[in-house]
């Protein structure tokens, strides 16, 4: 069953103690509804998706609440049926700590759905554009914790191979792993509604070695679907595999070439869970609302998946889960290398929601203070982009910014190796998610005060040829009267007839300049405001 | 309920600076106790005067910069500088030469810097650099090795020397010192006795062994097998000794080829002096050396080559200091131009 001869390996990387045992013990267990649910407007990579209702409308379940803002942007639906009790500002779960405009809806327990029509075994003869459509309109992202809209990654490029990624690298999760014990079959349909889409000609589903019941479960699917379209790739377990350029590169022996989509290699990635939403969109009509959720870490009492639906505050989940331990210290919304942690467990599962891992307090690893780097360049042997760590810790700290663009500071995943095996204890990644938001600042400025130089500039521009055209007129005025004076001195009779002849070519050629000296300030101005 | 935050990543593995400096002091021990069982109580003295200065400087630089006395001094990184400069200064080093050198190596080139990963000299090079120019005449100050004539002085004659600047009677600095295996091969040259005439010299002789120096080469083997372990553990890099050592051994082995009369052979070469404690403990200095995995073959390779021009045409008596520091100077400039191409480069 092992097929680990055929691949690449990843540059870097690191073995990591998986504590996955923690929440595998059980089977996927749903949550009891709750009395509210907080569902916020943007849950996606894109654009904020704009609110179709308002306070005090009645919502069935499943019911669109807001649709995509533009292309990159993601429908969000209700998850239970009840009242719009209110729609404002509150605390969301993401890495920023901001708050955005969220839904709050008051669950009346009736679980009345929307009326649903399942297109089943037709998607084979639906388009793959109105796939797309129904994909966009159930609001599936991608639920390996990048959020990005599910649709948009279907290309019309000439894919060759669809990876299924179920690798779940990081430490604690196990949240695709249990989805494929008990789901296999389902995630299967789910691959073949996207390959049918992208029209794929194969699909390699990646697991790390470490889930070998979920491998299982897999390989029987597959056996059982029989189609030769389905292939599985058990890949060694290495943090972070499961990065959608690392895992590219694992699955194909290519990189994706810097800024551009893994498409151009004819390749594309979805996560397991994504599928799985993709097939419950299709199979039961029934839009993205509910996710699996990894509840765990030594911080909770009775770890285990669960499956919740968006917008449940995070309090109730580890309520489910035998609530805190009394040494709880942090909690943290994904996994512990890339997850961050939150303020507080009264913010809703959004999905992203992969896991919310509470930390106990003996786990935590960092001291007050850091000590210097020592340059020992243990963080460039594990960079799996190849980065030199140390040197972007060096012009982070002295905000070196063309030394950090040169130094690829743009091409961090910001997946913490690095700050993992760190000597000094340096909040590595923290320094590079700084510098960057800080170029992208000074990038916006920058921008900002050269369109207002710009304008300043053709301003005075303008203003000068003004004054110019001014002094040009009254010059002309000048000579003109000095002429004739200089006429009516001569006086003779002969030349009058002439004289006026040419005054009336002047005027006639000073009117036309002008008209032509307008339509060209005109122009001018149309550049400037276009 | 409210919780506490921390950046990610939230785990973290079990290394410290602490342990890391601590490793390599521990793979220091066998090379260290062979340096003391060949050269004598010298070596002890240097340890001891070169710890208490060196830590007591970085105590006092440390206070007066407002620093956390106790978490620095715990980092090891003085205490690794002093076991250096004690291993590298020559036994019979008067006090007062330990002590320039340690003040030399953690006042100025340390903590005049920044401190701890600011340096951009070796620390410990630095302070064997300021001694050996300003007092050549004490950095050639080895006790003849134990087997050779009448082995190093007892620990009386040992400390007053040190300590004291005295002798017994009838004594002089000459009759209880003698030069080192390179020291002496480049002085009979340029008096034109090639090396095959002092190694057969009935006066030298004993101070050569099968493989190099005697006593010398077992300090060599010795810090070679701590260096060994060192790079197992990854503490030190693994390219940065490979280079120099391969760089060394060709360049070495190319004139010994040509000429063998005139030039020692690189195995020779290879096991005298300071080669091996440089390889594996003083040229894999994180702080100071390159960082990038091209840029460490480069720096190790450089190091090669500069200490076998300094040993063999240079005025000095071993080059690893001056090639060390020489290269210190480069890492920066290497560093930037041995960038790894990142993933995806479309230059790959």
């Amino acid at each position: 069953m092992k097929q680990t001869d055929s691949i690449s390996t990843l540059d870097g990387g690191l073995t990591l103690v998986a504590h996955k045992h923690l929440s595998t013990g059980s089977a996927i267990s749903s949550m009891e509804q709750s009395k509210q649910y907080i569902v916020p407007l943007q849950q996606h990579i894109g654009v904020i998706s704009q609110a179709l209702v308002k306070k005090g409308d009645r919502v069935l379940k499943g019911q669109m609440l807001a649709k995509p803002g533009n292309l990159i942007s993601a429908a969000v639906h209700s998850p239970v049926s009840g009242i719009v009790c209110d729609v404002k500002q509150h605390d969301i779960p993401h890495i920023s700590g901001n708050s955005d405009l969220c839904i709050f809806i008051e669950n009346d327990f009736k679980d009345e759905w929307i009326e649903r029509h399942p297109l089943a075994d037709d998607y084979n003869q639906t388009s793959s554009s109105d796939m797309r459509k129904l994909i966009r309109d159930a609001g599936i992202v991608g639920l390996g914790g990048a959020t990005f809209p599910a649709s948009v990654k279907q290309t019309e490029m000439n894919i060759e191979t669809l990876i299924l990624n179920a690798v779940e690298c990081e430490p604690y999760i196990t949240c695709d792993d249990v989805l494929m014990r008990e789901h296999a079959k389902d995630v299967l349909s789910g691959a073949d509604i996207i390959g049918h889409i992208i029209k794929a000609r194969q699909c390699i589903i990646a697991i790390e070695e470490n889930k070998p019941e979920a491998i299982k479960a897999i390989q029987l699917a597959i056996d059982n679907d029989g189609t030769g379209f389905f292939k599985i790739q058990v890949i060694p377990t290495i943090y972070p595999s499961g990065g959608e350029k690392q895992l590219i590169q694992i699955i194909t022996g290519q990189e994706v070439p810097k800024g551009r989509y893994p498409a151009e290699l004819g390749v594309l990635c979805h996560n397991v869970a994504t599928a799985y939403a993709i097939y419950r969109a299709v199979y039961l009509d029934e839009p993205l609302i509910s996710r699996i959720t990894t509840v765990t870490g030594h911080g909770v009492k009775q770890p285990q998946n669960i499956e919740v639906l968006i917008g449940t505050p995070m309090r109730s989940c580890i309520e489910h889960c035998g609530g805190y331990t009394e040494n709880s210290e942090e909690l943290i919304m994904g996994g512990p290398m890339m997850g961050f942690s939150l303020k507080s467990d009264s913010l809703p599962v959004v999905k992203a929601t992969n896991c919310l891992l509470v930390t106990a307090k003996e786990e935590n690893p960092y001291q007050q203070k850091h000590l210097p780097c020592i340059r020992c360049g243990k963080c460039v042997e594990v960079c799996p982009v190849r980065l030199l760590p140390q040197q972007l810790y060096w012009y982070a700290s002295s905000k070196n910014i063309d030394r950090l663009i040169e130094h690829n500071i743009f091409d961090c995943i910001e997946c913490g190796c690095c700050a993992y095996v760190c000597p000094s204890e340096i909040p590595l990644v923290q320094y590079y998610r700084y510098a960057k938001t800080t170029i992208w600042q000074q990038e916006r400025e920058r921008k900002s005060s050269d369109i207002s130089r710009q304008r300043h500039e053709s301003h005075q521009l303008r203003l000068e040829k003004q004054k110019q055209e001014r002094e040009e007129k009254l010059r002309k005025k000048r000579e003109l009267l000095k002429n004739k004076s200089d006429d009516n001195a001569a006086g003779t009779k002969g030349s009058d007839k002439n004289n006026k002849q040419t005054t009336i070519a002047e005027a006639v050629a000073r009117a036309q300049a002008k008209k032509a000296e307008r339509n060209k300030v005109n122009n001018n101005e149309d550049k400037e405001t276009g | 309920m409210l919780f506490k935050q921390t950046p990610s990543p939230h785990i973290k593995q079990n290394i410290s600076v602490h342990d890391m400096m601590f490793k390599v002091l521990y793979a220091l021990i066998p090379g260290a106790l062979a340096s003391m069982y060949f050269f004598g109580w010298g070596v002890l003295f240097n340890f001891i005067i070169a710890i208490s200065v060196c830590l007591s400087a970085e105590a006092i630089i440390l206070k007066l910069r407002h620093r956390d006395v106790y978490a620095t001094l715990m980092d090891g990184s003085a205490l690794l500088t002093a076991c250096l400069l004690a291993l590298a200064l020559p036994s019979l080093a008067p006090w007062w030469l330990t002590v320039i050198a340690s003040l030399s190596a953690i006042a100025v080139a340390k903590h005049l810097y920044g401190g701890l990963g600011f340096n951009p000299f070796n620390p410990a090079m630095v302070g064997y650099i300021v001694v050996m120019i300003s007092f050549p005449l004490e950095m050639t100050l080895w006790s003849a090795p134990l087997g050779v004539n009448d082995g190093w002085p007892d620990f009386s004659t040992s400390f007053n020397w040190v300590f004291l600047g005295t002798l017994p009677f009838a004594e002089t600095i000459d009759s209880i010192s003698m030069a080192t295996p390179i020291d002496l091969i480049k002085t009979q040259l340029s008096q034109l006795h090639d090396i095959t005439e002092t190694r057969n010299n009935i006066k030298y002789s004993a101070l050569f062994s099968n493989i190099s120096g005697t006593g010398w080469q077992w300090v060599n083997l010795l810090f070679l097998a701590g260096g060994i372990w060192l790079v197992k553990k990854g503490v030190a890099d693994w390219r940065i000794p490979t280079a120099f050592l391969i760089s060394l051994v060709l360049i070495a082995n190319l004139f010994s080829v040509v000429d063998y009369a005139n030039n020692s052979s690189a195995l020779f070469h290879a096991f005298s002096g300071g080669t091996m404690l440089c390889a594996f403990f003083i040229a894999t200095d994180p702080v100071t050396a390159s960082t990038t995995p091209r840029g460490r073959w480069i720096y190790g390779a450089g190091i090669g080559v500069l200490v076998y021009i300094i040993r063999s045409w240079g005025g000095y008596p071993d080059g690893i200091a001056f090639a060390v520091v020489l290269m210190n100077i480069a890492a920066p400039l290497i560093d930037y131009y041995t960038q790894p191409k990142v993933y995806g480069d479309p230059n790959k």
